[in-house]
């Protein structure tokens, strides 16, 4: 389409403000984590004279971030193996499978989807507490893999419906047991779905944030997040850069896993939403 | 029997997550719904049944009202900014081939940190009214005296919503941008030939196209809006004197704080209930969308 000149001056202009807007506040920690809290105070917007590394030793002790990163990484590493495990093998039947009640399953999930985790809460709390659970990060995992399981078995589903009948039945007819035929043939054909879905319960497991604060009792068991959470408390002397220094060490990894793997997660955003 | 047993087989390997998904959500939150006509604490062994009398008294509860209002207020924003704004440039990034990727990474940045993180930075560096950019903006212009928006009392939810928007705006982009981009190829140069201006184009041809995704969309935002927690809990924990309460931190406080689970109960089934309508919706216009 024919775009006269000053119209191209104000889409750029547009993006140009809304790439400002959503990177600014990612400026501020960047080149904050650098200064000394006074220096934050007089100027939030001036670069770093100097580097003043002790923020990040700093928050890396305050806010445990040793044993919160291993947390985080074993909750998301834990929860992402439940999601999608038992994700393939519901998707595997509801999208290539033909059966009574299917549509019953169908709007379970869907419906599932939406349950506030409030509605929930309380006597999950009250039977983990007789159990003596509290704290349990394998705990945790098992209530996060549900909450995001009705938006993996929904997105299974739709990467399992693109396989071709024909292949299971080619496969059937050369004597192939279902197992063969799910690590042989189906698994490689979905693998890219199982990545998408993957990369998205990690991220959502590493963000959460209602469930861990709420079962996650006793700094040892904190995730990274909550740790940061302390640096925050009142416990803790004001000071800014410490904060802007944990906050970049937290979103760094982030940032890496989300750069490197976006492709997948563009994927699935728009794959939860989408109907082909 | 045995034969019929075998064919079905296969229906088992639905079991680990409809096991994982009826234990963690439905049978507690069947004892939600029970628990809302108790006056249970928590604690005691003793739940006197007491009807809908935690309905009736949550009702005549001034910070309910207000956490109604709040959510309401919530919906009306996210259905208005974010879905403009992602509108807005997924219609910019369309026809950008080159520039398209590398923006679309750039606006996702936001969605993909940890609202923890991202609460703490805005309630840090950009909202503190002694150490943050509000504090800078003070200092270069004496005659302003910004305050610490959170701790308003008109505008403080606005405040916090501002923060989830900035994060979730992105993610409407992204679905947007994918529904342009499946509009028949064949149907936009027609009515490009057609001399149609680009409003034009937009109401008439890529409008239709998309709308089935614009209407789930927002009743995606219509569900979500009645279950904001995270943003509020972490900016302002529903403060200051319960102003910012929204319906998920009011239930959480009488859970947990004041040990009142009917009461918490009561208020998470009149969430659930305002997200069952919008979802019965949202399910009947995927499954019709299917079928298409």
């Amino acid at each position: 389409m024919k775009q006269s000149k000053w119209s191209q001056i104000l889409q750029w202009t547009l993006i140009v403000i809304m790439v400002i807007v959503s990177l600014f506040p990612l400026y501020l920690v960047l080149i904050n984590a650098f200064k000394s809290h006074a220096d934050i105070v007089a100027n939030p917007l001036s670069f770093p004279l100097e580097l003043y590394w002790q923020n990040f030793t700093k928050a890396w002790k305050n806010g445990h971030f040793g044993q919160g990163f291993l947390n985080s990484l074993r909750l998301a590493a834990i929860t992402a193996l439940i999601v999608l495990t038992a994700s393939s093998l519901a998707g595997y039947v509801l999208g290539m499978k033909k059966f009574r009640g299917q549509k019953l399953v169908h709007v379970y999930f869907l419906m599932a989807m939406t349950v506030p985790v409030q509605l929930f809460l309380f006597p999950l709390y009250g039977a983990l507490a007789k159990l003596g659970l509290i704290g349990s990060v394998y705990a945790v995992c098992f209530i996060i893999a549900a909450v995001n399981m009705p938006l993996a078995v929904m997105l299974m589903r739709t990467f399992f419906m693109k396989v071709p009948v024909q292949i299971e039945e080619a496969a059937r007819l050369d004597g192939a047991s279902t197992f063969q035929l799910l690590t042989r043939i189906v698994i490689p054909m979905v693998r890219p779905g199982m990545i998408t879905v993957a990369v998205l319960i990690i991220l959502n497991a590493w963000n959460e944030y209602l469930i861990s604060s709420t079962f996650l009792q006793g700094e040892e068991n904190f995730t990274v997040t909550l740790g940061y959470l302390t640096l925050n408390g009142a416990s803790v002397t004001f000071d800014q850069g410490m904060k802007m220094a944990g906050a970049l060490m937290i979103i760094v990894p982030i940032l890496i896993f989300f750069l490197s793997l976006q492709r997948y997660f563009v994927d699935g955003l728009a794959n939860g939403s989408l109907k082909e | 029997m045995i034969k019929q047993l075998k064919k079905h087989a296969y229906l088992a390997l639905l079991l680990p997550s409809l096991l994982i998904s009826v234990s963690i959500v439905v049978i507690p939150g069947i004892q939600t719904v029970y628990s809302s006509l108790t006056d249970w604490n928590g604690f005691a062994a003793k739940k006197t049944f007491i009807g809908l009398q935690n309905y009736a008294r949550l009702f005549q509860d001034p910070y309910f009202r207000i956490a109604l209002k709040n959510n309401l207020i919530w919906m009306l924003l996210f259905l208005t900014v974010p879905v403009a704004m992602g509108m807005a440039m997924a219609l910019l990034l369309l026809h950008r081939r080159r520039s398209r990727n590398l923006l679309q990474m750039i606006f996702l940045i936001p969605y993909v940190l940890a609202p923890v993180v991202t609460a703490m930075i805005f309630k840090n560096i950009i909202y503190s009214p002694t150490s943050g950019f509000l504090h800078f903006l003070n200092e270069l212009n004496q005659g302003l005296s910004l305050k610490n928006p959170l701790t308003n009392k008109d505008f403080g939810i606005i405040a916090v919503a501002a923060v989830d928007m900035w994060h979730f705006w992105s993610y409407l982009m992204i679905i947007y941008l994918a529904a342009l981009r499946q509009t028949p190829q064949d149907q936009v140069e027609a009515a490009q030939l057609d001399g149609a201006s680009f409003p034009q184009l937009f109401r008439h041809v890529y409008l239709p196209n998309i709308k089935p995704t614009a209407a789930l969309m927002s009743i995606m935002i219509v569900i979500f809006s009645f279950l904001a927690f995270d943003y509020v809990n972490l900016l302002t924990q529903g403060g200051p004197a319960h102003y910012t309460e929204v319906l998920a931190t009011l239930a959480y406080t009488k859970a947990f704080s004041e040990r009142r689970i009917g009461m918490a109960s009561a208020i998470s089934v009149v969430m659930s209930a305002f997200g069952l309508i919008a979802s019965i919706l949202y399910t009947r216009l995927t499954i019709r969308e299917e079928r298409d």
